[in-house]
C-alpha cells in the first residue's frame, strides 16, 4: 500500500506546498535554500580584485546593471536608497548594495565610483572580466546581453531586474522584483537585521 | 552570450549522468539495429532517433540556455520533452531492438528491477488510466503555477527536477498510449477505446491553460524579467507565444495520437480476424 500511494501522496504534498509557498509576511520572494550563498570575484571601484568575504557580516543587496542604463538601474538604485533611508544610521550601516556592472567596456572603476556616489555610501560598484561576470551571472541564473551600437556608439544592455539579498552569513534570502516599493523593501530587509 | 560555432552544441549546464543515459540508449539501440539487420526496423529507428535527439538537444545544448531565459523557448522545450520526443520514442516501439542490443549484464539488471514488487506496483499505479491522465496534465499545471515556476527557474536543482519529471512522465504516458500488445496482454495494456478517452480527456485542460496564458493581459511569469531575457523581446509577446505553444501543438498531439491508435486498433482487429481459429456458425432450424 505504501508504494502504491507514494507518487500520489508526493504529488499532493507538492501541490499543497506550492499553494502555501512564500511566507505571507514577506513582500519579496523568499529564496532561502533556493539559490547558492554569495560568492564572487570581481573588480571594485578601486580597480582591485574583491571577493565576497570583503563585506562579510553585512546584509548585501546585489543588483546587476550598467551605468548607461536609462531606466531600470537608476530607478532600482533610487528605490533601494529610499528603502535604506527608512533605517536609522546605525542600522543602515549593516547594509551594502553591490551594484555589479555587466558592461565592463564602458564602466571603468572610476566611472562606477562617480555613479554609485549618487545613491548613497552603502552602494559599492563592481565589475569584472567577461569570464568573472558570466561565472557570477550563471551562479545566480541571470543573464545579460548587448544590443547593437547606434550611430553615436551607444548600445543597450539587457540585464536582470532583480535585487538579490544575502544575510550577514552570505546566505541567499530574498529576491525583489521590479514591482516592489521602498516601504515594502524596507519591511523585508528589517527581518534580516 | 551568443554561442560561437561548437559552443552551440555543447551543454549549457552539463548533466553527465543524463548524457550517459542518452549515450547508453543510443548505443544499445544502434547495436540492436545492427544485430537484427531488418529493413522493417528502419521507420521505427527514424522515429526513435529523432525523438531521442530532440529530447537531448533541448536539454543538453545551448538551446537550454534560451529555454532558461525566454518563456516561449521554455514552453517549446517542454513540448519536446513531454509531448513530441517521448511520442516518437514510444511510437517507434523500440523494445525489441533495445532488447537485441542490450548486453546480457544490462538485461539481467533490467529483469531484476522489473521483478521488484515496488517497481511492478509503482509502474502499474502510474499506468492506471485515470492516474496517467491526471499526472500528464497535472505536471504541466504544477510547473506553471507562478510561484512554483519562479522557484524552478531560479534553482538549478528544481529546474532539472522539472525537466526530468516532464521527460519521464512523457515517456510513461506515450508508452501507455502506444503499447502495441493486445488489450489485457499485461495489467497495464488497455483497450484502444479507453486510451483514446484518456487522450481526449487531457486535451481540454491543456487548451484552457494555454489560452489563459496566451490571452492574459498581464505578465504572469515575472521570473524572466528578474533573470533577464536572452534577447530583447516584449514580455507580453514572449508570454503570448509561450501560451500558444502550450495551447495548440500540445493539444494537437492528442489528435495525432488518436490517428495512430485507430491504426493500431484496425491492425488488432485484422490480426484477430486472421489469427483466431475459424468459427462456424451453427445454423439450426
Amino acid at each position: 500500500m505504501k508504494y502504491q500511494h507514494g507518487p500520489l501522496a508526493a504529488l499532493f504534498c507538492a501541490l499543497v506546498l506550492a499553494a502555501c509557498s512564500g511566507p505571507a509576511e514577506l513582500n519579496g520572494h523568499d529564496i532561502t535554500g533556493v539559490m547558492p550563498a554569495l560568492q564572487y570575484e570581481l573588480i571594485n571601484e578601486q580597480d582591485r580584485t574583491v571577493e565576497a568575504g570583503a563585506h562579510a557580516g553585512t546584509i548585501r543587496l546585489m543588483f546587476f546593471g550598467y551605468t548607461h542604463c536609462p531606466d531600470i538601474c537608476p530607478i532600482t538604485l533610487g528605490r533601494i536608497k529610499a528603502a535604506l533611508s527608512a533605517f536609522p544610521p546605525e542600522e543602515r550601516s549593516a547594509f551594502r548594495v553591490l551594484f555589479v556592472s555587466v558592461d565592463p567596456q564602458r564602466d571603468t572603476p572610476e566611472r562606477l565610483r562617480e555613479y554609485t556616489a549618487y545613491f548613497g555610501e552603502q552602494v559599492i560598484g563592481m565589475t569584472g572580466s567577461q569570464a568573472q561576470l558570466q561565472a557570477l551571472s550563471r551562479r545566480y541564473r541571470v543573464t545579460y546581453g548587448y544590443g547593437d551600437k547606434n550611430e553615436s556608439g551607444f548600445y543597450e544592455v539587457s540585464h536582470s531586474g532583480g535585487v538579490f539579498v544575502f544575510d550577514r552569513e552570505g546566505r541567499a534570502r530574498l529576491l525583489f522584483n521590479q514591482s516592489i516599493g521602498p516601504q515594502a523593501m524596507a519591511h523585508d530587509l528589517r527581518t534580516l537585521l | 552570450m551568443k554561442p560561437t560555432g561548437l559552443e552551440a552544441l555543447l551543454p549549457w549546464e552539463p548533466l553527465w549522468p543524463l548524457i550517459a543515459v542518452f549515450a547508453g540508449a543510443l548505443l544499445v539501440y544502434l547495436r540492436g539495429l545492427w544485430r537484427r539487420r531488418r529493413p522493417g526496423d528502419l521507420p521505427g529507428a527514424a522515429a526513435f532517433l529523432t525523438g531521442l535527439a530532440g529530447m537531448y538537444v533541448v536539454m543538453q545544448t545551448r538551446f537550454d540556455y534560451y529555454a532558461q531565459y525566454m518563456f516561449f523557448v521554455h514552453r517549446f522545450q517542454h513540448l519536446v520533452l513531454h509531448h513530441a520526443g517521448p511520442f516518437l520514442v514510444a511510437l517507434s516501439m523500440p523494445s525489441a531492438v533495445l532488447a537485441a542490443g542490450a548486453p546480457n549484464a544490462l538485461k539481467k539488471v533490467c529483469r531484476r528491477v522489473a521483478a521488484l514488487a515496488v517497481f511492478r506496483w509503482g509502474y502499474r499505479l502510474l499506468q492506471q488510466p485515470v492516474i496517467a491522465g491526471l499526472l500528464f496534465v497535472g505536471l504541466i499545471y504544477f510547473w506553471l503555477l507562478p510561484a512554483v515556476h519562479f522557484d524552478a527557474m531560479l534553482s538549478a536543482r528544481n529546474y532539472w527536477i522539472m525537466n526530468l519529471s516532464m521527460a519521464a512522465d512523457g515517456l510513461l504516458f506515450w508508452w501507455f498510449m502506444f503499447d502495441p500488445r493486445p488489450p489485457g496482454a499485461t495489467p497495464v495494456t488497455r483497450s484502444v477505446g479507453l486510451r483514446i478517452l484518456v487522450l481526449w480527456a487531457v486535451m481540454p485542460p491543456q487548451i484552457a491553460l494555454g489560452a489563459w496564458i496566451a490571452l492574459s493581459d498581464e505578465v504572469i511569469f515575472d521570473v524572466y524579467a528578474v533573470c533577464g531575457r536572452a534577447w530583447p523581446l516584449s514580455p507580453i509577446v514572449d508570454q503570448q507565444i509561450g501560451g500558444l505553444i502550450t495551447w495548440i501543438p500540445a493539444a494537437m498531439m492528442s489528435v495525432l495520437a488518436t490517428l495512430v491508435l485507430l491504426r493500431l486498433y484496425f491492425r488488432q482487429v485484422r490480426g484477430q480476424a486472421s489469427g483466431s481459429p475459424r468459427t462456424t456458425t451453427k445454423v439450426t432450424g
